[in-house]
This record gives structure tokens, sequence and C-alpha cells, in this order.
């Protein structure tokens, strides 16, 4: 499943098994629950998922299916400062592509990967809904309007002390 | 005086909540609180120059406010009676200025009846949607009207689902209401995916307890006593406020049992969706309410008759419900009195791309697209030439010139090729290629298709392949046959909505731009300069003044040349990514 391999703490596991408890472990609460598990760890690694599939009393093929299914779950960390283009239709007629190249170039990193020091993730993301100020870009939680290739860089620096 | 300033999530992206503490802090500073309210509404529409505010009662309309005008709108504004002239919108066609947001292009030919409290409540507060007449339709139909009755007035109105298909919402509670069960339950599909289209997060932000009135109402009409609301998890705002207008429905005694004393119980919880386009659909958001993969199941069994946990369900999206409780409230001959024959009431859409005007906008059915675009929507960016719109996201397909003047209804739509959606429309200007365009939307359909068919999800990989091999200029004749057949095969025999119209975007474009698709194939030419292997940008030797502009600004350092000398771009180096010939102020780079 996943490459890295990780061992959960033993309070991350109470932690975990609690959040099943609190669905009643409750196969049909599966997405709730990840969803949980998700904004606790930050990803969902193998071992999180074969703890939710213990408990859930379902498979782990099932939960592996679930987690890749949507594309709001991953089994990657994201960096700290994780980097997200708009590819909505809105931002593609008026640039995305290439601002994404351009910070894919930048970073070093294809989409969907986190550069080796853990700073930087990168993915499209679907439309986030802020048309007018399109191309849009959001790292973390600040939102960076009318983004032009020529812009990243400049972008990219205010993250260079942090 | 009351002060409205947009708390939609464009806006908010701009610092709008920053301006809100401005305003607030000025107004307690300089004594005001008895006279000025300030207030965050949900959005105003009008995203392309956000934040906006507006001022009450004399409906100044400023565009584009920074945090720090805060000050000077209070000192000029509410202390001086004078208008901050520099944050007014100015018309982009002939300069003008307009202060009374009545009077706008981008107001006047609107209708709002889904948006009619977007903009003008506080979202946040439970009385002032109240005080613009709100639940006083459950009231009236959980006192005066029986189940039967108050379906049949939503029958009577016209009113057809807004999510895409554009079935009939009240043959639906109907069928919802004759099946017999212990349980039933309603359910709001908030699971908004096509791209550029933001209305529904719209009317949760901007108008949440419509949205609940309507659900309880749709409980009572079908007799179910549970409602869910099924909420993208990337529209954090949104679902902020839907459960603090859960919270205040809750208080008011209007969620929960007895409700108005009518010993009618109906309550809503929230389901968080994960991200996957296909989840509109309505039985795959079934599949994922339960846990599941969300992928569709055959119909039949409809959700009205096997839905949530096999019970009958019925499954309406934002927008519809946002119509629900107004129909109640000015009667369903109203309602229908508004648009075409077959489609009456109103439409919201999302108007985005290389248009003036980007944002949300809401007209009656039959309003042509170009008053939309041109009247509306303010023409097209940088005086460009209007080139397509793309109606119904990534199952419909692209209008061109020739269907400007048709007036846009469900039926409208589907015969020129395209389709209503869930109204995003997105303007495309001379410099976007069609072949592109499809592309992107196939790179979307394959990604989303949740693989439960063949023909969607090894199909539309296949027409995806196509498209990619005709950009890049490798297409053959034969390619372009393929695409078509390959098209109509995936349209007839994909299991849920999405494949049944995945190829749209493909079909619609070889329909109305074959020129462009025999350009890429027979010259490998991008007529539109967008495909990066068939252009290259170049120095033109006579333009070039030397000014560097290009070589400064080039993020690869292609570019070489002296001041006040003819530059020059290495080829091998060069990223097409358009930078210099966006900088260049003497028409000095070619795009061939």
């Amino acid at each position: 499943m996943s490459a890295i391999k990780i061992r959960l703490k033993e309070n991350d596991l109470q932690q975990l098994k609690d959040v099943c408890k609190s669905f009643n472990n409750e196969e049909g609460e599966l997405i709730n629950v990840l969803h949980k598990a998700q904004g606790i760890f930050g990803y969902l690694p193998a071992e999180v998922q074969e703890v939710v599939a213990r408990q859930l009393k379902i498979s782990v093929a099932k939960v592996y299916g679930v987690v890749t299914f949507y594309s709001f779950f991953t089994m990657v960390p994201r960096g700290r400062y994780p980097i997200s283009v708009c590819t909505g239709t809105a931002c593609y007629v008026r640039g995305a592509e290439k601002v994404l190249d351009e910070f894919k170039r930048l970073i070093k990193v294809p989409v969907g990967e986190t550069t080796p020091d853990g700073k930087f993730s990168i993915a499209g993301l679907r439309c986030v809904g802020a048309c007018g100020l399109a191309p849009v870009v959001l790292i973390g939680d600040k939102t960076y309007g009318r983004v032009a290739p020529d812009g990243v860089r400049k972008i990219l620096k205010e993250y260079d002390d942090k | 005086m009351h002060i409205l300033v947009c708390g939609g999530t464009g806006c908010h992206a701009s610092s709008s909540n920053l301006l809100l503490e401005n305003l607030r802090e000025q107004v307690a500073g300089k004594d005001l609180a008895g006279e000025v309210q300030v207030i965050a509404t949900g959005c105003f529409g009008f995203c392309e120059k956000g934040p906006i505010i507006k001022i009450i009662p004399d409906n100044t309309f400023y565009t584009q406010v920074q945090p720090a005008d805060a000050t000077e709108i209070i000192e000029e504004h509410v202390i001086k009676g004078r208008q901050v002239g520099r944050l007014l919108y100015k018309d982009p066609v002939n300069k003008e200025v307009i202060s009374d947001s009545r009077k706008m292009g981008f107001y006047k030919k609107q209708i709002r009846v889904a948006l009619r409290n977007c903009g003008f409540i506080d979202p946040e507060n439970i009385d002032e949607y109240i005080a613009a007449d709100g639940y006083s339709a459950l009231g009236k139909v959980l006192t005066s009207m029986t189940p039967e009755q108050a379906t049949k007035e939503i029958i009577d109105s016209g009113l057809r689902g807004r999510g895409g298909g554009g079935f009939s919402t009240g043959i639906k509670w109907d069928i919802a209401r004759k099946v017999q069960a212990d349980q039933k339950y309603v359910v709001c599909n908030a699971d908004e995916g096509d791209p550029g289209a933001f209305m529904d997060r719209s009317i949760l932000e901007g108008d949440p307890h419509s949205v609940i009135e309507a659900m309880i109402i749709n409980g009572y009409c079908i007799g179910a006593d549970w409602g869910l609301v099924y909420i993208r998890a990337e529209y954090p705002l949104a679902i902020e406020r839907l459960k603090t207008a859960l919270g205040q429905a809750r208080e008011y005694g209007l969620l929960g049992e007895d409700i108005l004393g009518t010993g009618f119980n109906f309550d809503i919880e929230i389901r968080y969706g994960a991200g996957a386009f296909v989840c509109g659909e309505e039985t795959a958001l079934i599949q994922s309410m339960e846990g599941h993969r969300g992928e569709p199941t055959f119909k039949p069994p409809f959700p009205a008759q096997s839905g949530y946990l096999g019970k009958p369900t019925n499954v309406n999206n934002v927008e519809t419900f946002a119509n629900i409780p107004v129909i109640f409230n000015k009667g369903a001959e109203w309602f229908a009195s508004i648009g075409t024959e077959k489609s009456k009431g109103t439409k919201v859409f999302a108007l985005a791309g290389k248009i003036n005007n980007v944002g949300l906008i809401e007209v009656p059915m039959g309003t042509t697209l170009r008053e939309v675009i041109f009247e509306i929507g303010g023409g097209i960016k940088d005086g460009k030439k209007f080139k397509a719109v793309q109606t119904g996201g990534p199952s419909g397909g692209c209008l061109t010139e020739k269907h400007l003047d048709t007036p846009i209804d469900f039926d409208n739509l589907l015969a020129s090729g395209s389709m209503m959606g869930s109204g995003g429309m997105i303007v495309m200007d001379e410099d976007d290629c069609m072949v592109s365009v499809a592309r992107f939307y196939l790179d979307f359909t394959v990604e989303e298709s949740c693989g439960k068919c063949t023909p969607c999800r090894v199909g539309n990989k296949r027409l995806y392949e196509l498209l990619d091999v005709i950009s890049k200029g490798n297409g053959t004749h034969k390619d372009l046959d393929k695409l078509r057949n390959l098209g109509e095969v995936i349209k007839d025999t994909s299991l849920c909505g999405l494949g049944q119209t995945s190829p749209n975007p493909v079909l619609s474009t070889m329909d109305n731009f074959w020129d462009e698709y025999l350009a890429h194939v027979e010259d490998h030419r991008c007529p539109a300069g967008q495909c990066k292997d068939l252009i290259r940008y170049e120095v033109v030797a006579e333009n070039c003044v030397g000014c560097t502009a290009c070589a400064r600004n080039c993020p690869v350092n292609c570019i070489s040349g002296e001041r006040k000398e003819v530059h020059f771009i290495d080829q091998s180096i060069c990223i097409k990514c358009g930078v210099c010939f966006m900088k260049c102020k003497f028409n000095a780079i070619s795009v061939s």
C-alpha cells in the first residue's frame, strides 16, 4: 500500500479507536471516521487504515478502496505548506495550467508529491468557487488570486525563511 | 444606515473579513453604533470586483474595497454624506460611473428568486431570515395544507430540478409521497462538483435557512422525519454557516420534535463528501452517504422507491430547495408566470472565464445567451472576440455565436447539443483552443470516472488519448473518425449520467469547431496558439527595441540580447509559458 512504514504510538492508536467508537464502530460511518482520522494524522497511512478496518469490522481492502476513491483523502503526508492550484474550468481558461507548471518546475516535484524537506506539497484542486479571482492558488489557508506564471517565484519567496 | 459587506468565499479570499473588522472598529470608535449597522452578508454575485460593500438605504455600491479603505468610507460617506468616488463601479465599456447597484448592467436584467436573500441578510442570524418572510412558508404548509396539497403546489409551479437532470420536482416528491414505508429520508445534494459552478455554495453561505425550511417542507410532503445534507468537505465556510443555522433553527423549535406545535417531527444531519464528482449523481451520493465508494447503482429502483439505507429517499439539490419557500409564499401561479413554456422560474448561472463581470447571476428562464454574456456579463475581457460559451460543465457542450440568441432553458440547451447542468457558464475568447478545452474536460472525466462500467472507465481514457495525440499535432483523419464513433458509443452504453454525457464536450466542439480539429490534424497547427507542442515564440526583429522586459521576466532565462539590441529566444530551453508574449509592449514577440 504505502511506501512509508510507520508505527502508531500508543496514544495515537487510542485516539483513533476513540474516533471509531464515537461513531459506534459502525460500518456506514467509514467516511466520517476517515475525515476525523485525516484531521488527526494529516494523512491516512496503511497502518491507520488497518486499525480503522479492525475497529469497524470490515476488510482493509474496503477501507483502502474508499480512501483511494475520494480525492480528499491522501496516503502521502502533505507538506507544511500545501500548495493547491485550482484546476476548475474558469481557472483553466485563465491560464492555471501554466501556473501549475511553473510551481512544479520551481519546487521540483510532480503533482501529488511533497518536497524531500517536507516543506511544500503540490496538488491540483477542484474548483474552489472563487472564479472572480481566477487563476486561484491556495497555500495552506492563504488565497492568492489572479496568479500569473511570472508571479510564482515571488509567492514562493514569501516562504523562504519559514 | 446599514453597511453590507460581502462575506462570500470570493470576497473572503480578498480579505473582506479584515474590512469588516475595520468598519466595525470605526463605527464603534466614532460612536455610531446606534445609527450604523455593519453586517456580513452572503455573496452579492459580483465576484469580479470583490470585495464588495453596499450601503443601504441609498444602494451605494463600492467595489474592490481594501481593509484600509474603511476609515475613508466611514468619515466621508457615513459622517459627511459624500460618496467615495474612487471606489464606485465604473462601467468597463463606456467608463460611466454608477453608484446605485440597481442601475448597473450586471443587476438590471436579473430577477433574484433562489438568491433572494444572498447579499441582503446576515446568514448567521435567523431573525434576519424570519424578517424576510423566512419560515412563513413552513408555517403555512404545516398548519393549512395537507401533504398532498403542498406537493400539488410544487407540481403546479412547474419547478424542475436545478442540479442538472431537470426532472419535475413536484412529481419526484409525489412519487416518494405515494410509496408506503416506515421510514423515509430527505436528502439535500450539496456536492457541487462541476468545476466553475458555485451557486450552491453561495446559497448555503448566504441563505442557509432557505434550504433548511425547504427540507422540512419536503419532509412533511413525503412523510419523512429525517433529512441529510451531503456537502463537499472543500466548502468550510458553507459548512460552518449551515451548522450555525441548524443550531438556531433547533433553538427556535423549527427543527426537532413537534415543530410549531403541529406534532410534526423533523431533523437534519450533515454528511461530508470527500471529493468525488460522480457523487453528484443521486445513487452514487447515496452509496457515499452509506460509507461506500461513490459508485452509481442501476435505476430502477429509483431512490424514491429504495434509497438511503434501502428506504424511500427524495434527493434535490440546493438551488432547487432554495426555490421552494418562495413558491409557497407567492404562489405556484406566480412562479409559473416566470420563464418559458416548459422551464419555469429563474436559473442561477455562475459566469466565469474570459468575461468582464465574473460572478453569480440569476435570470428568468428564456433569457438569451447574448443578454447574459454581453449585457449582464459586460462582454469579453480585454476587448477580445467571443468564441464560445461552455454550459453544463464536463457534461455539457460548447455553444457558439450562432446560439447567442437562443433563449436559455432546459430543452433549448439540449437541442443545441449542450445542457443546463448545474449552471456553470464558462466564456471563451479567440485565444482558447477548442481541442485543448475538450481535452481538459476529458482529463477531468477520466480522473472522476468511478470505474464501475467499462464504457466510461476505458472509453473516456481512449478519448483523452486521442485528443492528446491531436493536440500534439500527430493526429490523423482516422483518429477524428474514431473520436466521434467512440464518443457516441460511450454515450449510449454508460451506466450513469457521468458517462452518458462525458463525450459531449468533444462531440459539440467537433460539431461547432471542425475547422480547428482539421487544422491540428492536417496542418499540425493550433489556430488559437494554445497547444504547446504546436507553437513557438519568436522575436520579431523589426519591432524589438531591446527593452529587456522579456529577458528579465523569462522564468528559464532562455532569452538573450543586449539592451537596445534585438533579442533572441533559445528554442531548446523555452518552456512556452508565454510570459515574454504577455510582457512585451512592442508586439515584438510572435506566436507561430
